[in-house]
Parts: C-alpha cells; sequence; structure tokens
C-alpha cells in the first residue's frame, strides 16, 4: 500500500458522495434487495430464520448495478481529460487503478453494510445463525468486487460509459452463467469432462454458494482474489497501451 | 545556464502516422520557450511525451537529471504540466480538488492547506474557491489547471496552449504570470499565438510535422523573414519614388495605396536582408523627397512562421 493509494481512494469515494450517483444507486440497491427478499424469494413463506432468500438474489442485483457503479471509473477520466492530469502526477499507473478499484468497492460495501435492517428483522423473527450470514455477506463482497474488477476493465477501453456498462453486463453475465446446470448441461455429454469443471470452476455462482451457505472454503476466497486481481492487471495493461485514445 | 530538460530525438507513431518524427532540444534555466507550430505539428504530443503519459516510440526526455522513461516518477516530481484544455474534475471545487493534488504531490495537513491557500490567492482563484468546477468561466478553469501546475513549486513548467481561448484581459493576466515566474524556472508553453512569443518568450522553436524548422531568439527568427530590415516609406499625396526599384541592395517593392488620404506607402525589401536604410534615405534626399514616415522593420514573424511550416 503506497500514499498514493490512499489519496486517490479518498478523492474517488468522495466523488461518489458529491453526485446524486451515490444516494441512487444505495437506494436502488436496498429496494431490489427488499423486492427480491421479500416477494420473489418467499422469505415469510419459507419460514425458516436466515437470509438465503436475501443472498440468493445478490448475482443477479450486481449484474445490473455494478456496471452502473464501474462504468465511469476510468471512462469519466478519458473523457474529461483527466486521465492526462492524474497519470503525469507521481502516481503509478498501478496505484491508480488499485486507489479507484478499491474506493468502488468500499462504496458497494457500504450499499451492503446498509441492508443491515434485514438481518436485525431475521433476528428479531427467530434464531438465524449469524455466521452463516457474516459468511454470506463476506462472500457477497467478495463477489463484489469481483464484478467491480471486470466493470474497472471494460471502463478503461472507453471513454463511452454506455458502452461499459454493456461489456461489463455482458461479460459479468458469462461468469455467472457459467455455473448454471442449463449451461453446463449444453457441454455435458459431448465435451470432456474436463472442460466442464474449468468452465463451472470459473462460476461466480459455485463460489458463492459455498460461502452464502457459511462454508469458507480458502479456495472460493482465493478465487475472487486472484479474478479480482487478474482484471486489475488488464486494465493496467488496457491503460497502457490505449492511453493516447 | 544550467540545462533543465534535454529532450532526445523523441518520436511518436500512431499506427502508420509519424506524428512527432525525431524532435531534439535543451532548455535552461531562465529560458521561457514557446513552442510553436499549426494545429496537428505535434506540440500536444510532444509534451505528452515529455510529461510521462504517452510512452515514446523512440528518443527520451531527461528532465532535472530524471529520464522520463526510465524514473517516471522522479522525473514527475520536478514538474508541472497544464495539459491542453486545462482538464479538471468537474464535480470538485478548486479548494478540493487544489487539495487532492497537494496530497497526490505528497505534502500533508498544514503544509498543504498553506500552499493551497498561497496558491489560489496567487491566480485569484479564492472568489470561486467553494464553487463546482464544471460550473466556472473559462478563465477561472483555465486558473484552475495553472494552480494545480505550479503547487509544488516545480522546476520545470510545461503549458500547453495556456491562453487559447481566452479574453484578452485574462490573456494578459495569464502572461504576467508567467513572467512572473520565469527567472527561477523552466518554462515551455505551447501557442499557435504568435504575438504570445513577443510578449513573453526568450527563445522559440516552431516544428511543423513533427519536427523542429527553427530555433532561436524571436530576434533571431525575426531576422529570417524576408521583411526583416526592410524599410517602409510613406509618401504624402501625389508624390512617388519612381526608379527606387533600381537601388543595387532593394530586391522588391511592395506598393500600398492609401484610398483616403491618395498618399502611397512603399515596402522596400532588402536584399539578404542587408540594411538598405543608407541608401534609402540618400537617395530620397537627392531627389528632394520628404516621406511622411520612415521606419525599419524588425521583420514578422508570422511570415516566419508561414514559410517554415508550410512548404514542407
Ligand atoms: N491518439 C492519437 N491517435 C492518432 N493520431 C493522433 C493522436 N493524437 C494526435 N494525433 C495526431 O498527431 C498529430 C499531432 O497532434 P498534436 O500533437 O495534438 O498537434 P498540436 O498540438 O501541434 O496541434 C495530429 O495530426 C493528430 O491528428
Ligand atoms: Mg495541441
Amino acid at each position: 500500500m503506497t500514499r498514493q493509494i490512499g489519496v486517490i481512494f479518498r478523492r474517488e469515494l468522495g466523488a461518489y458522495f458529491t453526485t446524486p450517483i451515490a444516494y441512487v444507486f444505495i437506494v436502488i440497491f436496498l429496494f431490489l434487495s427488499g423486492v427480491f427478499t421479500f416477494h420473489l424469494g418467499n422469505f415469510f413463506l419459507r419460514g425458516q430464520a436466515d437470509l438465503h432468500s436475501f443472498f440468493t438474489y445478490h448475482p443477479w442485483l450486481y449484474l445490473v448495478l455494478i456496471p452502473a457503479l464501474a462504468m465511469r471509473l476510468w471512462a469519466e477520466e478519458r473523457k474529461s481529460g483527466t486521465i492526462e492530469l492524474l497519470l503525469t502526477q507521481p502516481v503509478t499507473l498501478a496505484d491508480a487503478v488499485l486507489g479507484k478499484f478499491l474506493a468502488a468497492w468500499a462504496f458497494a460495501a457500504i450499499a451492503l453494510l446498509l441492508t443491515f435492517p434485514i438481518w436485525i428483522t431475521v433476528n428479531y423473527l427467530g434464531e438465524p445463525d449469524n455466521g452463516v450470514i457474516l459468511s454470506a455477506y463476506l462472500g457477497s463482497l467478495l463477489m463484489a468486487g469481483g464484478f467491480l474488477a471486470i466493470g474497472s476493465c471494460f471502463s478503461a477501453i472507453t471513454r463511452n460509459q454506455v458502452i461499459a456498462f454493456v461489456l461489463t453486463a455482458v461479460v459479468s453475465l458469462a461468469f455467472v452463467l457459467a455455473g448454471f446446470p442449463l449451461v453446463l448441461n449444453f457441454f455435458t455429454g459431448w465435451a470432456p469432462q474436463v472442460l466442464v469443471d474449468t468452465i463451472r470452476s470459473f462460476s461466480f455462482l459455485s463460489h458463492f454458494d459455498a460461502i452464502s451457505k457459511g462454508v469458507i472454503d480458502i479456495r472460493d476466497i482465493i478465487y475472487f482474489v486472484s479474478l479480482i486481481a487478474f482484471w486489475l492487471y488488464a486494465t493496467v495493461l488496457v491503460i497502457e497501451l490505449r492511453k493516447a485514445d | 545556464m544550467e540545462t533543465k530538460v534535454e529532450i532526445h530525438n523523441l518520436r511518436k507513431q500512431f499506427g502508420p502516422f509519424t506524428a512527432v518524427d525525431g524532435i531534439s532540444f535543451q532548455v535552461g534555466r531562465g529560458e521561457v520557450l514557446g513552442f510553436l507550430g499549426p494545429n496537428g505539428a505535434g506540440k500536444s504530443t510532444t509534451m505528452k511525451m515529455v510529461t510521462g503519459f504517452l510512452t515514446p516510440t523512440d528518443g527520451t526526455a531527461v528532465v532535472c537529471g530524471d529520464d522520463i522513461t526510465r524514473n517516471p516518477l522522479a522525473a514527475k516530481r520536478h514538474m508541472g504540466y497544464l495539459p491542453e484544455g486545462a482538464p479538471g474534475y468537474a464535480d470538485m471545487t478548486p479548494t478540493g480538488f487544489l487539495r487532492f493534488i497537494a496530497e497526490i504531490r505528497g505534502f500533508r495537513g498544514a503544509e498543504r492547506d498553506r500552499r493551497v491557500a498561497e496558491v489560489m490567492e496567487r491566480v485569484h482563484l479564492l472568489e470561486v474557491a467553494h464553487q463546482p468546477i464544471d460550473t466556472l468561466s473559462k478563465g477561472y478553469k483555465r486558473r484552475v489547471g495553472l494552480a494545480q501546475a505550479i503547487l509544488h513549486d516545480p522546476q520545470v513548467l510545461i503549458l500547453d496552449e495556456p491562453t487559447d481561448g481566452l479574453d484578452p484581459n485574462q490573456k494578459h493576466e495569464v502572461r504576467n504570470l508567467i513572467r512572473e515566474m520565469a527567472e527561477e524556472k523552466v518554462i515551455i508553453l505551447s501557442t499557435h499565438i504568435l504575438e504570445e512569443v513577443d510578449a513573453v518568450c526568450n527563445r522559440a522553436i516552431i516544428i511543423a510535422h513533427g519536427r523542429v524548422v527553427a530555433d532561436g531568439t524571436p530576434g533571431e527568427l525575426e531576422a529570417r523573414s524576408r521583411y526583416h530590415n526592410a524599410v517602409v516609406l510613406r509618401l504624402p499625396e501625389g508624390r512617388d519614388a519612381p526608379g527606387i526599384e533600381g537601388l543595387p541592395d532593394v530586391a522588391g517593392v511592395e506598393r500600398e495605396e492609401d484610398g483616403d488620404t491618395g498618399g502611397v506607402t512603399l515596402r522596400l525589401l532588402p536584399r539578404e536582408g542587408r540594411p538598405i536604410l543608407d541608401e534609402v534615405t540618400a537617395w530620397l534626399r537627392e531627389r528632394a523627397i520628404e516621406p511622411l514616415e520612415l521606419y525599419v522593420e524588425q521583420g514578422r514573424l508570422d511570415d516566419v512562421f508561414r514559410t517554415l511550416t508550410t512548404h514542407h
């Protein structure tokens, strides 16, 4: 951690709150969390005091919301020309990429923390296993980081935020669907088992499912961390190659 | 003179297109270098490479002893840079933005606040200190850009079109600021406004198609103009000077009739820039012609500029 990462992190996180984006994002996130949990997730019908129906929908929620959060990371800097200002300061590109990513991740963490009333509700209604809930929160946060790192990379490709949004959403969808039975069934039968397993192993869903059930496997954590590292590295390369555009 | 910036054979290729084609020069302390050239000549691209934004295809720049390609962080610390159009974070206020720049330049706490306050006073930003940058006028935005460039008191200042799009008062103000800082720093500024060079620069480099085509003091460049040492002669109504073009050192005559007064103005161009004033005054005295006005031209930068940057 260099001090420069901290400086960029603070500016970036502050920037979320000086514009309405932050508030709009948080309101939509909380609203959709509620809708998914209580209506689609049959929270009350299940008759169980847990947050299963809350976390199940997080991949889908993130699929729409995280690209919106990530799209401005670099596209905006390109469009306004501030990228030139930032990268001629004494900072390394890696510090800039990391500082901006961490700010977006911290923002996602704040939005996630603000869902605490739902957690209070289950504790009021019954006696949930709070360890499982904590683990699921951790999984959700890691998954949000994965989505954001993908978004960081595609935001660096273009100065157009809409394009950045669409590309991020499509690639994220691929990462979510890779674990879906529908997709896997398409491959089983004709493709070698190794390939099917590889595809499954890339899925957000399979890694997130385990953590959200309270099983913290170091491999799932390594998966998300290396996924983030990979996409951030790709972000650095993309900016390095396309700085002039 | 202490050399502060050395530019060695810089080249930049965009695909098959060569935007900067082997530029080399050195700049020392106290020099205010005007980087001149028509649009698309490669001024901005050169500056982007010197400041470490773009990676050169070939060559490098050494700033205060630090090579921008080998030791970018150290080189960047010596420089302040105003990119073309003075970009800034639209949602931030000048205060917030300059604090961020101060921190990224390594200043903390009281030192940071002192620097921000000082620079805001220097470029007259105090009255808009808490207004978002995207609501500021062009002139104020440019001041914010200048403020971030000089906040850390760099030895080398690189300004890409610092007065472009400003009104005459704002231009004047920016030029004063540049003159104030000239003594202790190296300043490289790009422009396509020639009067700016006369106003603030003590050296000018003209580039065209990515190459240096002229390098010298504004006076030296003006001496290359075909108008250098030309004698201008305004004659009263009804008078003319037939035969003056026959003088040995006069290469040509440009005539301009003045419709209102009926007088005529002759511009006598010298052969190879030789002084012709004595010859001309003697010739006039012999014929008892008394001009209304008689003076020697220094030469015109725009003429040199046009000659050097077009026939390529
Ligand atoms: N990112 C880029 N990709 C392709 N061509 C570029 C790029 N940036 C600049 N150019 C071209 O390089 C030439 C020099 O541009 P520039 O340095 O901006 O000129 P100046 O600042 O002197 O007006 C121009 O012809 C311009 O179109
Ligand atoms: Mg330019």
